[in-house]
């Protein structure tokens, strides 16, 4: 495995929505590929023809019946809200991503 | 340039988002409700506060395997949820349940009618999701969230790059949406943004068979918006390939008052969804029991009515597509029963349908559960006047008030005494005051002016209130003027 | 008399039923112990003695007016504080969530509410519960009770801690990939991690969602089995919630185990595990020989790929679960907000602390579009072999027998610099974590005044096999009878 780049450390970070100062990306780099490199054991095992495990436990088929039930009242949540208006949560300007 | 691209070809694919008709959103009890007040359909699921877990609405995900089956796809026996991972305001998990590689349909068809010819797209997947909650731009520096929307369920319909114009685009649109609004898995409503449609647009050299550069476009909320957006696109990409620029794949905004498509911003890599296995929701897992309960469940679909009707009935394709072509399945259904109830001619009963039924029914704001007339009633009628027991006029009376009141035909001439006069006995009075009070009439007639008889037919009706059995009423002229 | 807050929930309870003590009584003396205590050990992100006394006193009247007991009724209790409470500050120790006040509670909390625990407060954890000595706390350490410069482990170290030092005798924990049974080991307390799916998760606030499991804490085994009573029970609102009967686990307690079948795999006893502790445990094998159980050293070679499996698998659940804290709903905003993406990424970049952010990147790297087959998608394959390798283990042999981690509590501030230290704690909980069934930590000998744990591996939902076992093995020593003298 290709080492991490602090490029491809910037663009995860972005993509998980985390500024990052020069400090912390650097750190962060250092200790990524670290951990990686510990974890490169993995690569080496076969695992041809073994269908990954999602979920601990083998269930399927588990539903709700659609039987509308009360919300919560509003102020109950709204007011952990770190910005509302009149029954809306409001956060600052959206730009397009 | 210009000349190596003088015959391009247009390639569209569509993907349809349709919420689903459910009572209680898609992972958890709340209302699905449109129009409540902001933030009044939340509870800690539809709102992703810390802890809390979805659990899946069975009727959500039966719309979804009943769509499957109505497009003729392959049902995924195994599926299940992923999770598609993005930031927006609107999204309060920062994640989207959706389904990936396993959706819970796939390669089906849909048969779309335009211009008299049936053309087959293939539709690539069905599967389930949730919705976002909505954004109001209200002021400059802020937005305003409400999460009543979050979380409603939500069907995708992806079909395979098989529409090569504006007018099929919308035909495939039209022709899903009354699938979907017939099978109850929809109301369809485009202005309510309970269906909304994506089309990707690419064009490429008449002939060749590469797809060329998609443009996915947004923001159409009806279909002349489906119309007129891919038209514009088509007609963009075209003047810009000739002019020899190279297209960008990208997102586009249909601006519904300049008529114009625009770029959405965005970041180059901005989209890597990291889709990943759901951990909080077990698998679906189909059976074969389950499938065919819900394929027998099934209504006929417009297609296979449309077909029927032209072939066995001897409808033309508009008359049939006036009885099919509403989101009221009820309408073509009563109109099988009729037939079914009469036993005649289908064309007789189609033009009552179209006539007298559709007027009415139209007049009542398309309101089904306010229509009281029975479809046995209609067959009573059209047979009472086979037999000639009312007139073709005395018909549409009762037709009217079988409409108002739900009562039976026979019951409706009994009240009002609208049986047909039908006896020479009974008659003979009525003619002959008729022919005395209108000497110069007969005398004109007598001379061979044979235009007047009908005013003396009509004098009669009259006298009867409509009343009397026509070709009677004729045959006693004839014999007295003659006489 | 021993002082109340010595005494077990079980006897708590039989002073309660005989009136001898009140429950008001019982919840003062633990709430006195706990500010005696609590300033030394810093177990308890919130204490909340309003509610104790009011829940003790409902008690109290309820059965002055002949009302029947619940069977935690009167009794004080812990939630570990990434239990959601309503109206009451559910903070994960993490600075992102702030104040937040849930407006409903977890089904583990109703439960133990309607079963008549006394809630005492709320304990600390490592942020988001990830990590292994409470060191990684957004709020502070956690110190613990046998030695103060010592981590308690973690990430249930508020709660382990808090049970370990009398200041209540039940506890709630959440173990991920061993975050019950480490601590409980650091701390010399019984610790069990149900298998995946026994309790519901609803109200649990996540950190990797197919591996997160609520578990009890307590001083013996029968008040682990009395805590596990009431939280084990299927829960329509958690998806992964199994429909199975839940046994009476105190009534598996039969000290009988003749004929069992322990097997011990080596590769739980390999290089990294300090010889006090593989001593220990092969102390407690000979015991349960003595009991009449058989043992036999097996091997599990697919073991040693479970940790970094994990690290894969808990960092990418745990980067989409931690995602939707952006500064919109509740928690914490960044005062940076030009635009809605800046106030996301410096609300984020303040609210969450350094391993929490070094998970997020590791997992949201390992699902990215280029990494995901070779890192996420391997790792769930890997855990289908590690999975398996425990379950064929696990139908030839009754119980595994392995030690809960490979040291005593280490000193705090030891693992904190290298990304691989701390993790390698998780080595002997991880494997069985990856396989969703359940383990109990029980104490089994110390080191220094340190405790020592024994972790007993059982096949999925039969806890009470592991209750059994480690009740036999408490009957036969005196571990647990040892307390630290803070």
């Amino acid at each position: 495995m290709p080492r991490l780049s602090i490029e491809e450390v910037e663009h995860v970070a972005w993509l998980a929505r985390l500024r990052l100062s020069e400090a912390e990306k650097q750190r962060l780099t250092g200790d990524l590929n670290t951990i990686l490199a510990h974890f490169e054991r993995l690569q080496q095992l076969d695992t041809t023809g073994v269908e990954g495990t999602s979920h601990a436990v083998p269930m399927s088929n588990r539903y709700r019946d659609d039987e509308p039930r009360p919300s919560l009242p509003r102020e109950e949540f709204l007011r952990e809200a770190p910005d509302a208006r009149d029954a809306f949560f409001v956060v600052p300007r959206i730009v397009e991503t | 340039m210009a000349t190596l691209f003088a015959k391009v070809e247009t390639v569209l694919g569509m993907e349809v988002h349709a919420e689903l008709l459910t009572q209680s959103k898609m992972f958890c009890g709340c209302s699905t409700q449109f129009g409540a007040p902001p933030n009044s359909q939340c509870c800690p699921v539809c709102l992703g506060l810390p802890g809390s877990l979805p659990v899946p609405n069975r009727a959500a995900v039966e719309h979804v395997l009943r769509t499957a089956l109505a497009l003729n796809c392959r049902i995924n026996w195994r599926s299940i949820f992923h999770r598609k991972n993005y930031f927006y305001p609107d999204l309060p998990k920062a994640y989207q349940i959706s389904q990936y590689d396993v959706p819970i349909g796939v390669d089906g068809y849909l048969d779309v009618r335009l211009d008299g010819e049936v053309k087959r797209i293939r539709i690539r997947r069905v599967h389930l999701e949730e919705d976002t909650g909505k954004l109001f731009h209200i002021e400059a520096a802020t937005s305003f969230v409400d999460y009543n929307r979050s979380g409603v369920p939500l069907m995708e319909v992806v079909s395979e790059p098989d529409i090569y114009s504006a007018e099929e685009a919308r035909a495939y649109l039209r022709a899903l949406r009354l699938v979907l609004v017939w099978i109850g898995a929809s109301d369809g409503k485009m202005e309510q943004g309970s269906l909304r449609c994506e089309p990707n647009i690419s064009i490429r050299p008449a002939g060749t068979t590469e797809l060329g550069t998609k443009v996915e476009l947004k923001n159409l909320n009806s279909f002349q918006s489906v119309y007129q957006g891919v038209a514009y696109e088509v007609e963009r990409q075209t003047q810009a390939l000739a002019r020899g620029e190279e297209l960008v794949q990208e997102t586009r905004r249909w601006d519904e008052e300049r008529l114009i498509t625009a770029p959405m911003r965005t970041k180059e890599y901005a989209h890597d969804y990291r889709y990943f296995p759901e951990p909080d929701l077990v698998p679906l897992e189909f059976d074969a029991p389950w499938i065919e309960r819900l394929r027998a469940g099934l209504p006929e679909l417009p297609e296979a009515r449309y077909a029927r009707y032209v072939r066995d009935y001897g409808l033309s394709e508009y008359e049939a597509s006036l009885l099919i072509e509403r989101d009221q399945p009820q309408v073509s259904d009563f109109f099988d029963a009729a037939l079914r109830a009469y036993g005649g001619d289908p064309k007789r009963v189609s033009n009552w349908m179209q006539s007298d039924f559709l007027r009415l029914f139209n007049a009542a704001g398309e309101d089904w559960p306010a229509v009281k007339v029975r479809p046995e009633h209609l067959a009573a009628m059209l047979k009472l006047q086979d037999k000639g027991q009312i007139s073709g006029k005395i018909a549409k009376e009762v037709f009217e008030v079988m409409w108002t009141t739900g009562k039976p035909p026979e019951q409706i001439v009994q009240e009002r005494g609208l049986q047909v006069i039908g006896t020479e006995e009974d008659l003979a009075p009525i003619i002959d005051q008729v022919l005395a009070q209108h000497p110069a009439v007969v005398e004109s007639i007598r001379k061979g002016e044979e235009g007047k008889f009908n005013f003396l037919v009509g004098q009669v009706m009259r006298a009867t209130r409509g009343k009397a059995d026509p070709g009677l009423v004729n045959r006693m002229l004839r014999e007295r003027i003659a006489g | 008399m021993s002082q109340l807050y010595e005494l077990s929930a079980r006897e708590l309870r039989e002073r309660i039923d005989r009136g001898e003590v009140s429950c008001q009584e019982v919840a003062e003396a633990h709430l006195r112990r706990c500010e005696a205590v609590d300033p030394h050990v810093c177990a308890f992100v919130t204490l909340t003695p309003e509610v104790a006394l009011a829940q003790a006193r409902r008690w109290d009247e309820a059965r002055a007016r002949g009302e029947p007991m619940p069977p935690l009724a009167g009794i004080p209790v812990a939630l570990k504080d990434n239990f959601c409470t309503r109206g009451i500050r559910t903070t994960c120790s993490s600075k992102i969530l702030g104040d937040w006040r849930p407006p409903y509670d977890a089904t583990a909390t109703e439960l133990i509410h309607a079963a008549g625990g006394v809630l005492v407060g709320k304990t600390n954890l490592d942020e988001f519960a990830m990590g292994s000595s409470t060191e990684n706390s957004g709020l502070f350490i956690t110190h613990n009770p046998w030695n103060l410069d010592r981590v308690p482990g973690g990430s249930s170290g508020g709660s382990a801690a808090a049970v370990a030092a009398r200041m209540v005798p039940l506890a709630t924990g959440s173990d991920t990939g061993g975050s019950i049974r480490q601590p409980a080991a650091l701390c010399g307390v019984v610790g069990l991690k149900p298998t995946y799916g026994r309790v519901s998760r609803y109200g649990l606030v996540a950190f990797a969602s197919s591996l997160d499991q609520i578990g009890p804490f307590a001083r013996d085994v029968a008040d682990t089995a009395l805590l596990l009573n009431t939280l084990a029970r299927h829960d329509p609102r958690d998806n992964t919630s199994v429909p199975v009967e839940t046994p009476d686990y105190l009534a598996a307690l039969t000290g009988d185990i003749r004929g069992l079948r322990i097997g011990a795999p080596r590769e739980y006893f390999a290089q990294g595990v300090d010889e006090t502790v593989k001593a220990a445990v092969y102390a407690a094998l000979d015991v349960f020989r003595d009991l009449g159980a058989k043992y036999e050293e097996i091997s599990t070679p697919y073991a040693e790929y479970a940790l970094p499996c994990y690290y894969i698998i808990a960092p990418a659940e745990a980067s989409s679960n931690l995602a939707r804290y952006d500064g919109v709903r509740y928690g914490l905003r960044s005062r940076h907000e030009a635009d809605v993406i800046s106030m996301f990424e410096w609300t984020r970049d303040e609210g969450f602390g350094r391993e929490v952010k070094q998970r997020i990147m590791l997992g949201t790297y390992a699902l990215s579009a280029g990494y995901y087959e070779a890192w996420y998608g391997k790792a769930l394959q890997v855990r289908t072999l590690v999975k398996r390798e425990m379950e064929q283990a696990l139908e030839k042999y009754d119980v595994l027998v392995t030690p809960t981690g490979p040291s005593v509590a280490f000193p705090i501030g030891e693992k904190t610099d290298d990304p691989m230290a701390m993790k390698l704690q998780d080595v002997c909980t991880i494997p069985v974590s990856m396989a969703g069934t359940c383990a109990i930590s029980v104490p089994c000998g110390f080191q220094d005044g340190l405790p020592i744990g024994l972790q007993i591996i059982g096949r999925p939902f039969e806890e009470a096999t592991l209750l059994r076992v480690a009740h036999a093995y408490e009957q036969a020593t005196e571990w647990h009878k040892r307390g630290p003298a803070i």
